[in-house]
């Protein structure tokens, strides 16, 4: 009977987890089936008392005036493209600098690198009203150049995580592969960037999910609608409909549904990376 | 000969770097003392920067009541949202360390909401707290409260953000998660052997443990809250532009209204010296914090008590 007690308690605790995890769900899950039960209500529906959660009939609808009355699919485009871009910006550059941080010596490594991880603390706005007007000098307002461009130069977050991942390939391979003849160039290229799959992967995640989500350099930089991003675009259509009377809550909320669908399936996808990638920068950094 | 050969791999090593060196002398460094400079100027982009010394300061910290009232707003929002975060993040993580069946799809359910996007989720929540048909009010009118009026309230508009932000602490839970799971078993086993209760471990194992990875979502969690924009801007306008900021500006936190300074009014000048009185603030707390943790924080290396 003794040795009974230990697992009685056990069981007894569990569900007692169980419990307080289920019901802690529930209150995270809500909102969002709020959303999908909103979204395919009648404007009538999200108004109706007491609420019914599964609208009769659906109104797929709202989806459709959400695809047609905005560029989405233009937005959709841009998007990506400035996603793209910059990933592959990031790739190169981040990569590169951490080559150069983690394998090769030369004077000043260890300043350069504290300087680098230093910037990370530097809020963004002390830089954005400078660099606003650097891009307006340049003519490159209203343009996706703002964007996309200084993901060229590196990013201390990923070349941080890069350089982590770096310093855990074993430095015997660069040793033979000098031996065989091959330069830094070609030992980056040929030898450390195909070992460095799982640390880009966790960059581009990370990358994607920032560049895919980003409000606030649209928002400065872009004003045409027609150039506008996914997020920015949303922003747009929000300003429209809470300005015109009766508020549309359908059909914003479906338009919510659709920028946050590829965000979600991406975070769904690749969410190891994600995990793997702020536990790096979390209990290291 | 060796000498060139060194010179020729330092320079490698620099051409390696370029990139970043590049990017931060661009986009970093030099921006960094051009905000500094335009700080002390009057700039409307139309005409040439006006030299004015310290009339922006002067005018921000003694004459500008709505750098107050954001500042205000902005501590709030910071003393309620930021221990609560950590508060919340460390439960998640204490159930979720338990290895339950079914723990991988938990974990999903509390870490989503954390990596989506700001502008949805702001939509979705203003809906939620619409005070007539809004999710909330309607389950508070179920359990025979009468809601508030949330966003459009001065009351209750910081409240409601508040509450919001507690739906995104996914990303400070994995980081206490795995801090968790990062402590050795027999530490446990050592402390049960001596016949220490649940309450005493969890005290002097689990907390001291973990404590490194709390004290990296406080400072974390702090830079991010006293920089909180977006929620505020798309969920506390009107359609007109400039109406952000929430009623009587109880929303306008101190980046929301820097934003208005420099991009509605074009305030450049006065915009970068509240950018720098932000700068300096976000950097005292940090050394503060930074200095208290020295009492609470505990390093297994020991490196931080010297």
């Amino acid at each position: 009977m003794m040795t009974n007690r230990p697992s009685l308690w056990h069981w007894f605790s569990n569900g007692v987890f169980y419990l307080a995890m289920i019901m802690l769900s529930l209150v995270f899950m809500t909102p969002v089936l709020w959303l999908l039960s909103s979204s395919l209500q009648s404007l009538s529906g999200v108004f109706s008392v007491p609420y019914q959660w599964i609208p009769q009939p659906l109104h797929w609808e709202n989806y459709r005036s959400v695809l047609t009355g905005l560029p989405f699919v233009r937005y959709f485009g841009n998007t990506l493209l400035i996603t793209g871009l910059v990933l592959f910006g990031t790739w190169l550059s981040s990569s590169m600098v951490a080559y150069g941080f983690s394998r090769l010596k030369f004077r000043g490594r260890q300043t350069m690198f504290s300087l680098c991880i230093a910037t990370m603390l530097l809020p963004g706005q002390v830089t954005m009203i400078p660099l606003y007007i650097l891009f307006a000098r340049l003519g490159w307002v209203d343009t996706l150049l703002p964007l996309i461009v200084p993901a060229f130069f590196g990013s201390p977050f990923y070349i941080f995580l890069l350089r982590q991942f770096f310093l855990t390939i074993p430095f015997d391979y660069d040793e033979a592969a000098r031996l065989d003849g091959a330069g830094p160039w070609r030992i980056y290229w040929h030898i450390i960037l195909p070992q460095a799959k799982p640390a880009l992967a966790t960059v581009t995640v990370f990358s994607f999910i920032g560049v895919w989500n980003d409000f606030f350099n649209p928002l400065i930089y872009i004003n045409s609608f027609e150039k506008a991003t996914l997020t920015l675009g949303l922003n747009f259509l929000k300003t429209q409909i809470i300005g015109s009377g009766v508020t549309q809550w359908p059909v914003l909320m479906a338009a919510a549904v659709l920028v946050l669908v590829p965000n979600v399936l991406i975070f769904l996808l690749a969410q190891r990376h994600f995990i793997k990638g702020i536990n790096v920068g979390g209990l290291r950094g | 000969m060796h000498h060139r050969h060194t010179l020729k791999t330092h320079l490698t090593g620099y051409l390696f770097i370029s990139p970043w060196l590049i990017g931060f002398i661009l986009f970093s460094l030099g921006p960094m003392l051009l905000s500094l400079f335009m700080s002390f100027t009057r700039w409307s982009l139309l005409s040439p920067p006006q030299w004015v010394g310290w009339e922006n300061y002067r005018e921000a910290l003694f004459h500008d009541p709505l750098v107050y009232k954001s500042l205000w707003n902005t501590a709030y929002y910071t003393v309620f949202s930021v221990p609560l975060g950590v508060l919340f993040s460390l439960l998640l993580a204490l159930l979720l360390n338990r290895n339950l069946k079914g723990q991988k799809f938990f974990r999903t359910v509390f870490f989503l909401p954390s990596v989506t996007n700001m502008v949805a989720v702001s939509i979705l929540w203003m809906w939620i707290f619409n005070p007539e048909f809004g999710l909330l009010n309607r389950a508070l009118s179920l359990a025979g409260v009468a809601g508030p009026l949330w966003l459009q309230s001065e009351t209750w508009a910081k409240p409601a953000l508040i509450l919001m932000s507690l739906w995104g602490i996914g990303g400070g839970m994995i980081i206490t998660l795995a801090a968790l799971q990062g402590i050795a078993p027999e530490l446990y086993e050592a402390a049960e052997l001596d016949g220490a209760r649940a309450g005493r471990r969890f005290c002097h194992i689990t907390l001291p443990m973990i404590s490194p990875a709390l004290f990296f979502n406080l400072i974390m969690n702090t830079i991010g809250s006293f920089q909180v924009f977006t929620q505020a801007f798309v969920m506390t306008a009107s359609s007109a532009e400039g109406s952000e900021g929430g009623p009587n500006n109880a929303t306008l936190f101190f980046v929301l209204y820097l934003y208005k300074k420099a991009f509605q009014q074009f305030k450049m000048g006065y915009a970068s010296t509240l950018a720098w009185i932000l700068f300096v603030i976000i950097l005292f707390f940090t050394i503060l914090q930074f200095r208290l943790s020295r009492r609470w924080v505990y390093y297994e290396s020991g490196g931080n008590r010297r």
